[in-house]
Protein backbone atom coordinates (compact mmCIF):
# COMPACT_ATOMS: atom_id res chain seq x y z
CA UNK A 1 0.00 0.00 0.00
CA UNK A 2 2.72 2.48 0.65
CA UNK A 3 3.46 4.52 -2.12
CA UNK A 4 7.11 6.04 -1.59
CA UNK A 5 8.15 7.67 -5.12
CA UNK A 6 11.38 7.72 -5.19
CA UNK A 7 11.77 8.25 -9.36
CA UNK A 8 12.34 12.28 -10.28
CA UNK A 9 14.78 14.44 -9.57
CA UNK A 10 16.98 13.22 -12.09
CA UNK A 11 19.09 15.21 -14.29
CA UNK A 12 18.09 16.42 -17.94
CA UNK A 13 20.06 16.41 -20.57
CA UNK A 14 20.94 19.94 -21.03
CA UNK A 15 18.42 22.33 -20.55
CA UNK A 16 16.90 23.13 -16.97
CA UNK A 17 17.08 21.44 -14.24
CA UNK A 18 13.64 20.30 -13.21
CA UNK A 19 12.20 18.86 -10.15
CA UNK A 20 9.57 16.87 -10.96
CA UNK A 21 6.62 16.80 -8.48
CA UNK A 22 7.71 13.49 -6.33
CA UNK A 23 4.40 12.16 -4.23
CA UNK A 24 5.97 11.67 -1.02
CA UNK A 25 2.61 9.56 0.40
CA UNK A 26 3.29 7.31 2.81
CA UNK A 27 0.33 5.50 3.89
CA UNK A 28 -0.76 6.63 7.43
CA UNK A 29 -3.43 3.54 7.91
CA UNK A 30 -1.60 1.45 10.41
CA UNK A 31 -0.16 4.53 12.40
CA UNK A 32 -3.75 6.20 12.64
CA UNK A 33 -5.40 2.89 14.34
CA UNK A 34 -2.51 2.64 16.38
CA UNK A 35 -3.05 6.02 17.53
CA UNK A 36 -6.72 5.57 18.23
CA UNK A 37 -6.32 2.13 19.63
CA UNK A 38 -4.27 4.49 22.25
CA UNK A 39 -7.08 7.08 22.70
CA UNK A 40 -9.50 4.50 23.51
CA UNK A 41 -7.52 2.98 26.04
CA UNK A 42 -6.31 6.40 27.40
CA UNK A 43 -10.14 7.94 27.16
CA UNK A 44 -11.45 5.00 29.32
CA UNK A 45 -8.66 4.70 31.97
CA UNK A 46 -9.01 8.54 32.94
CA UNK A 47 -12.86 8.39 32.75
CA UNK A 48 -12.49 5.00 35.00
CA UNK A 49 -10.51 6.30 37.70
CA UNK A 50 -11.83 9.67 39.09
CA UNK A 51 -12.68 8.56 42.24
CA UNK A 52 -16.32 8.87 43.35
CA UNK A 53 -17.62 9.45 46.57
CA UNK A 54 -20.85 10.48 48.71
CA UNK A 55 -20.79 12.81 51.31
CA UNK A 56 -21.43 12.40 54.95
CA UNK A 57 -22.08 14.68 57.88
CA UNK A 58 -21.36 13.84 61.33
CA UNK A 59 -23.25 15.45 64.04
CA UNK A 60 -21.10 18.03 66.16
CA UNK A 61 -19.88 16.59 68.98
CA UNK A 62 -18.87 19.18 71.42
CA UNK A 63 -21.71 21.56 71.09
CA UNK A 64 -24.11 21.23 73.50
CA UNK A 65 -26.09 24.32 72.73
CA UNK A 66 -28.33 24.77 70.08
CA UNK A 67 -29.85 21.31 70.10
CA UNK A 68 -33.24 20.84 69.74
CA UNK A 69 -35.95 18.22 71.35
CA UNK A 70 -36.85 15.84 69.18
CA UNK A 71 -40.33 13.67 69.69
CA UNK A 72 -39.00 10.00 70.47
CA UNK A 73 -42.02 9.04 68.57
CA UNK A 74 -40.92 10.68 65.24
CA UNK A 75 -37.25 8.65 65.35
CA UNK A 76 -36.86 5.68 63.84
CA UNK A 77 -33.57 3.60 65.28
CA UNK A 78 -31.71 0.58 62.94
CA UNK A 79 -29.24 -0.99 65.07
CA UNK A 80 -26.92 -2.67 62.54
CA UNK A 81 -25.72 -6.19 63.69
CA UNK A 82 -24.07 -8.94 62.62
CA UNK A 83 -24.48 -11.38 58.91
CA UNK A 84 -25.46 -8.24 57.55
CA UNK A 85 -28.63 -8.16 59.50
CA UNK A 86 -30.43 -5.01 61.07
CA UNK A 87 -33.06 -4.35 64.01
CA UNK A 88 -35.10 -1.31 64.30
CA UNK A 89 -37.72 0.43 66.19
CA UNK A 90 -39.65 3.39 66.86
CA UNK A 91 -39.40 5.66 69.86
CA UNK A 92 -37.56 5.51 72.71
CA UNK A 93 -35.24 2.52 73.52
CA UNK A 94 -37.05 -0.10 75.31
CA UNK A 95 -40.64 0.63 74.76
CA UNK A 96 -41.22 -0.97 71.82
CA UNK A 97 -40.29 -4.31 70.50
CA UNK A 98 -37.37 -4.11 67.92
CA UNK A 99 -38.06 -5.52 64.25
CA UNK A 100 -35.13 -7.47 62.99
CA UNK A 101 -34.76 -7.11 59.59
CA UNK A 102 -32.78 -7.64 56.38
CA UNK A 103 -31.50 -4.83 54.05
CA UNK A 104 -32.66 -4.77 50.73
CA UNK A 105 -36.13 -4.29 49.07
CA UNK A 106 -38.66 -5.73 51.30
CA UNK A 107 -36.57 -5.52 54.51
CA UNK A 108 -35.30 -2.35 55.26
CA UNK A 109 -36.70 -0.06 52.64
CA UNK A 110 -40.18 -1.06 52.73
CA UNK A 111 -39.62 -0.71 56.67
CA UNK A 112 -38.48 2.84 55.94
CA UNK A 113 -40.81 3.98 53.15
CA UNK A 114 -44.00 2.58 55.90
CA UNK A 115 -43.09 4.52 58.40
CA UNK A 116 -42.11 7.77 57.10
CA UNK A 117 -45.60 7.82 55.73
CA UNK A 118 -47.24 6.96 59.43
CA UNK A 119 -45.09 9.68 60.98
CA UNK A 120 -45.80 11.99 58.25
CA UNK A 121 -49.76 11.72 58.51
CA UNK A 122 -49.41 11.21 62.38
CA UNK A 123 -47.07 14.18 62.71
CA UNK A 124 -48.73 16.29 60.81
CA UNK A 125 -46.45 16.26 57.77
CA UNK A 126 -43.32 16.56 60.39
CA UNK A 127 -40.40 14.20 58.60
CA UNK A 128 -39.27 11.10 60.38
CA UNK A 129 -35.85 11.21 62.13
CA UNK A 130 -33.61 7.77 61.54
CA UNK A 131 -30.57 7.31 63.95
CA UNK A 132 -28.06 4.79 62.99
CA UNK A 133 -26.39 2.84 65.79
CA UNK A 134 -23.95 0.62 64.13
CA UNK A 135 -22.31 -1.73 66.66
CA UNK A 136 -19.07 -3.29 66.58
CA UNK A 137 -20.22 -6.77 65.08
CA UNK A 138 -21.53 -4.34 61.58
CA UNK A 139 -19.53 -4.31 58.62
CA UNK A 140 -18.57 -1.09 56.79
CA UNK A 141 -20.81 -2.46 53.83
CA UNK A 142 -23.60 -2.27 56.30
CA UNK A 143 -23.22 1.29 56.91
CA UNK A 144 -23.07 2.60 53.85
CA UNK A 145 -25.97 0.30 52.44
CA UNK A 146 -27.72 1.77 55.45
CA UNK A 147 -27.10 5.24 54.25
CA UNK A 148 -27.98 4.40 50.78
CA UNK A 149 -31.88 2.66 51.64
CA UNK A 150 -32.11 6.40 53.72
CA UNK A 151 -30.82 8.32 50.52
CA UNK A 152 -33.43 6.10 48.21
CA UNK A 153 -36.29 6.62 50.63
CA UNK A 154 -35.57 10.22 51.12
CA UNK A 155 -34.94 10.93 54.19
CA UNK A 156 -32.95 13.61 54.96
CA UNK A 157 -32.92 13.91 58.45
CA UNK A 158 -30.43 11.41 59.96
CA UNK A 159 -27.20 10.78 62.48
CA UNK A 160 -24.73 8.51 63.46
CA UNK A 161 -24.79 8.01 67.05
CA UNK A 162 -23.46 5.53 69.09
CA UNK A 163 -24.54 2.26 70.22
CA UNK A 164 -25.92 1.90 74.04
CA UNK A 165 -25.86 -1.25 76.06
CA UNK A 166 -29.47 -2.55 76.42
CA UNK A 167 -29.39 -2.18 72.60
CA UNK A 168 -26.45 -4.48 71.93
CA UNK A 169 -28.18 -6.60 74.32
CA UNK A 170 -31.05 -6.80 72.56
CA UNK A 171 -28.70 -7.26 69.46
CA UNK A 172 -27.54 -10.31 71.45
CA UNK A 173 -30.32 -11.42 72.45
CA UNK A 174 -31.57 -11.98 68.31
CA UNK A 175 -28.20 -13.80 68.11
CA UNK A 176 -26.98 -10.55 65.59
CA UNK A 177 -24.16 -9.86 68.21
CA UNK B 1 -19.44 -2.58 -29.24
CA UNK B 2 -16.60 -0.61 -26.96
CA UNK B 3 -16.96 -1.48 -23.97
CA UNK B 4 -17.37 0.91 -21.35
CA UNK B 5 -14.75 1.33 -18.93
CA UNK B 6 -14.70 2.46 -15.35
CA UNK B 7 -11.99 4.51 -14.41
CA UNK B 8 -10.18 2.46 -11.54
CA UNK B 9 -10.33 5.03 -8.56
CA UNK B 10 -7.72 4.63 -5.75
CA UNK B 11 -9.62 4.25 -2.35
CA UNK B 12 -6.43 5.82 -0.60
CA UNK B 13 -7.45 8.67 1.18
CA UNK B 14 -5.57 11.45 2.95
CA UNK B 15 -4.96 10.48 5.98
CA UNK B 16 -2.05 13.01 7.47
CA UNK B 17 -5.45 15.44 9.12
CA UNK B 18 -6.64 12.34 10.64
CA UNK B 19 -3.22 11.66 11.99
CA UNK B 20 -2.81 14.94 13.06
CA UNK B 21 -5.95 14.86 15.33
CA UNK B 22 -5.31 11.76 16.76
CA UNK B 23 -2.44 12.20 18.06
CA UNK B 24 -3.54 15.33 19.12
CA UNK B 25 -6.06 13.90 21.58
CA UNK B 26 -3.26 11.11 22.08
CA UNK B 27 -1.14 13.53 23.73
CA UNK B 28 -3.49 15.05 25.24
CA UNK B 29 -4.99 11.80 27.13
CA UNK B 30 -1.35 10.63 28.03
CA UNK B 31 -0.90 13.99 30.05
CA UNK B 32 -4.10 14.40 31.58
CA UNK B 33 -4.64 10.75 32.77
CA UNK B 34 -3.13 10.21 36.26
CA UNK B 35 -2.70 6.08 36.93
CA UNK B 36 -4.71 3.98 39.07
CA UNK B 37 -2.47 3.58 42.61
CA UNK B 38 -2.33 0.76 44.43
CA UNK B 39 -3.76 0.18 47.27
CA UNK B 40 -1.43 -1.37 50.05
CA UNK B 41 -3.97 -3.34 51.05
CA UNK B 42 -6.97 -4.73 48.95
CA UNK B 43 -10.24 -2.83 49.11
CA UNK B 44 -13.44 -3.02 47.87
CA UNK B 45 -15.43 -0.05 47.98
CA UNK B 46 -19.47 -0.91 48.76
CA UNK B 47 -21.96 1.02 46.66
CA UNK B 48 -24.07 3.95 46.53
CA UNK B 49 -27.02 4.96 44.43
CA UNK B 50 -25.77 8.76 44.55
CA UNK B 51 -22.51 9.65 44.31
CA UNK B 52 -20.57 13.05 43.77
CA UNK B 53 -16.98 13.50 42.05
CA UNK B 54 -14.14 13.70 43.91
CA UNK B 55 -12.11 16.30 42.92
CA UNK B 56 -8.50 16.13 41.91
CA UNK B 57 -7.29 18.47 44.37
CA UNK B 58 -7.21 19.47 47.93
CA UNK B 59 -7.94 15.69 48.99
CA UNK B 60 -6.33 13.53 51.38
CA UNK B 61 -7.76 9.88 51.37
CA UNK B 62 -7.71 7.33 54.52
CA UNK B 63 -7.76 4.03 53.46
CA UNK B 64 -8.89 1.66 55.97
CA UNK B 65 -8.78 -2.78 55.18
CA UNK B 66 -7.79 -5.79 57.32
CA UNK B 67 -7.94 -3.24 60.19
CA UNK B 68 -5.34 -0.94 59.37
CA UNK B 69 -5.33 2.77 58.27
CA UNK B 70 -3.56 4.26 55.36
CA UNK B 71 -2.95 8.04 54.52
CA UNK B 72 -2.54 9.94 51.42
CA UNK B 73 -3.02 12.93 50.38
CA UNK B 74 -2.41 15.10 46.92
CA UNK B 75 0.33 17.29 45.65
CA UNK B 76 3.82 17.19 46.62
CA UNK B 77 4.61 20.10 48.32
CA UNK B 78 1.58 19.50 50.65
CA UNK B 79 3.09 15.89 51.63
CA UNK B 80 6.81 17.75 52.18
CA UNK B 81 5.56 19.99 54.52
CA UNK B 82 3.59 17.49 56.70
CA UNK B 83 6.39 15.16 56.45
CA UNK B 84 8.17 17.76 58.11
CA UNK B 85 5.91 18.90 60.61
CA UNK B 86 5.00 15.63 61.39
CA UNK B 87 8.44 14.62 62.15
CA UNK B 88 9.30 18.07 64.16
CA UNK B 89 6.28 16.98 66.71
CA UNK B 90 7.86 13.50 67.19
CA UNK B 91 11.59 14.82 66.93
CA UNK B 92 12.62 13.12 63.90
CA UNK B 93 14.12 14.62 61.19
CA UNK B 94 14.37 13.40 57.54
CA UNK B 95 17.25 13.89 55.12
CA UNK B 96 15.86 15.90 51.88
CA UNK B 97 16.63 12.37 50.09
CA UNK B 98 13.82 11.04 52.47
CA UNK B 99 11.34 13.71 52.44
CA UNK B 100 11.43 13.06 48.50
CA UNK B 101 11.37 9.69 48.69
CA UNK B 102 8.06 10.54 50.41
CA UNK B 103 6.69 13.23 48.11
CA UNK B 104 6.60 10.93 45.70
CA UNK B 105 4.89 7.79 47.76
CA UNK B 106 0.94 7.81 46.90
CA UNK B 107 -0.51 6.20 50.18
CA UNK B 108 1.56 5.24 53.57
CA UNK B 109 1.03 2.94 56.62
CA UNK B 110 4.05 3.01 58.99
CA UNK B 111 4.29 4.38 62.32
CA UNK B 112 6.28 7.41 62.64
CA UNK B 113 8.98 5.66 64.18
CA UNK B 114 9.19 2.86 61.20
CA UNK B 115 8.77 5.61 58.81
CA UNK B 116 12.64 6.60 58.08
CA UNK B 117 14.09 2.99 58.16
CA UNK B 118 11.14 2.56 55.40
CA UNK B 119 11.86 5.32 53.54
CA UNK B 120 15.18 4.93 53.06
CA UNK B 121 15.08 1.21 51.85
CA UNK B 122 15.38 0.76 48.18
CA UNK B 123 12.77 1.02 46.08
CA UNK B 124 12.50 -3.02 45.64
CA UNK B 125 12.75 -4.17 49.24
CA UNK B 126 10.04 -1.24 49.99
CA UNK B 127 7.75 -3.02 47.76
CA UNK B 128 8.22 -6.57 49.76
CA UNK B 129 7.59 -4.82 52.94
CA UNK B 130 4.04 -5.15 54.75
CA UNK B 131 3.13 -1.54 56.26
CA UNK B 132 1.45 -2.05 59.83
CA UNK B 133 -0.59 0.88 59.41
CA UNK B 134 -0.82 4.26 60.56
CA UNK B 135 -1.36 3.56 64.73
CA UNK B 136 -4.64 4.74 65.67
CA UNK B 137 -4.70 5.02 69.50
CA UNK B 138 -4.45 7.91 71.23
CA UNK B 139 -1.44 7.60 73.03
CA UNK B 140 1.02 8.89 70.24
CA UNK B 141 -2.00 10.19 68.26
CA UNK B 142 -0.44 9.70 65.38
CA UNK B 143 -2.97 9.46 62.61
CA UNK B 144 -5.00 12.44 64.13
CA UNK B 145 -1.16 14.33 64.05
CA UNK B 146 -0.70 13.22 60.23
CA UNK B 147 -4.66 14.31 59.32
CA UNK B 148 -4.13 17.65 61.26
CA UNK B 149 -0.67 18.61 59.39
CA UNK B 150 -1.82 17.88 56.36
CA UNK B 151 -4.70 20.31 56.68
CA UNK B 152 -2.22 22.72 57.91
CA UNK B 153 -0.39 22.31 54.99
CA UNK B 154 -3.18 22.58 52.22
CA UNK B 155 -4.64 25.84 54.19
CA UNK B 156 -1.28 26.95 53.70
CA UNK B 157 -0.03 26.21 50.38
CA UNK B 158 -3.27 25.92 48.72
CA UNK B 159 -5.40 28.13 50.95
CA UNK B 160 -8.34 26.00 50.87
CA UNK B 161 -9.94 23.17 53.09
CA UNK B 162 -8.65 19.72 52.67
CA UNK B 163 -11.50 17.02 51.83
CA UNK B 164 -10.79 14.11 53.39
CA UNK B 165 -11.93 11.15 51.84
CA UNK B 166 -12.35 7.58 53.73
CA UNK B 167 -11.85 4.67 51.57
CA UNK B 168 -13.27 1.26 53.67
CA UNK B 169 -13.38 -1.88 52.47
CA UNK B 170 -16.82 -3.33 52.71
CA UNK B 171 -15.92 -6.59 54.92
CA UNK B 172 -14.49 -3.89 57.64
CA UNK B 173 -16.05 -4.44 60.83
CA UNK B 174 -17.33 -0.58 61.92
CA UNK B 175 -14.58 -0.04 65.18
CA UNK B 176 -12.44 0.94 63.40
CA UNK B 177 -14.27 3.37 61.03
CA UNK B 178 -15.69 4.53 64.08
CA UNK B 179 -11.98 5.33 65.44
CA UNK B 180 -10.60 6.74 62.36
CA UNK B 181 -14.00 8.90 62.38
CA UNK B 182 -13.65 9.88 65.80
CA UNK B 183 -10.33 11.06 65.14
CA UNK B 184 -11.51 13.33 62.29
CA UNK B 185 -13.68 14.65 64.77
CA UNK B 186 -11.88 15.25 67.25
CA UNK B 187 -10.17 17.77 65.09
CA UNK B 188 -13.84 19.31 64.33
CA UNK B 189 -13.95 17.26 61.00
CA UNK B 190 -17.39 16.72 60.54
CA UNK B 191 -17.97 16.89 56.73
CA UNK B 192 -16.24 14.32 55.03
CA UNK B 193 -16.24 11.97 51.71
CA UNK B 194 -17.13 8.14 51.64
CA UNK B 195 -15.17 6.76 48.85
CA UNK B 196 -17.99 4.52 47.18
CA UNK B 197 -18.84 3.18 43.91
CA UNK B 198 -21.84 4.04 41.96
CA UNK B 199 -24.80 1.42 42.00
CA UNK B 200 -28.00 1.41 40.14
CA UNK B 201 -31.10 2.56 42.08
CA UNK B 202 -33.06 -0.49 42.42
CA UNK B 203 -36.90 0.49 41.80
Amino acid sequence: MAELDTSGGGKHKGGKVRSKKSSMRVDLTAMVDLAFLLITFFMLTTTLMKAKAMDMAMPDKDEQHDQLPVPATRTMTILLGSQNKLEWYMGETGKSAPTVDNFGKNGLRKALLDNKDHVMSTHGGQPMIVLIKPSDKSTYADFVEALDELNIAGIDIHAVVDITDPEIADLKKNGLY
Amino acid sequence: MPRVKIARKSTATDMTAMCDVAFLLLTFFILTSKFRTEDPVPVDIPGYTKTILLPEENVATLTIGSGKVFFGVEGQPIRKQMLEEVGKLYNITFTPEESAVFEVLPEFGMPIGQLKGYLDMDPDARKKVVQTGIPTDSVSNQLFNWVREARKADVAINQKALLIAIKGDSKQEYPTIKTVINILQKQKVNKFSLITALKTAPK
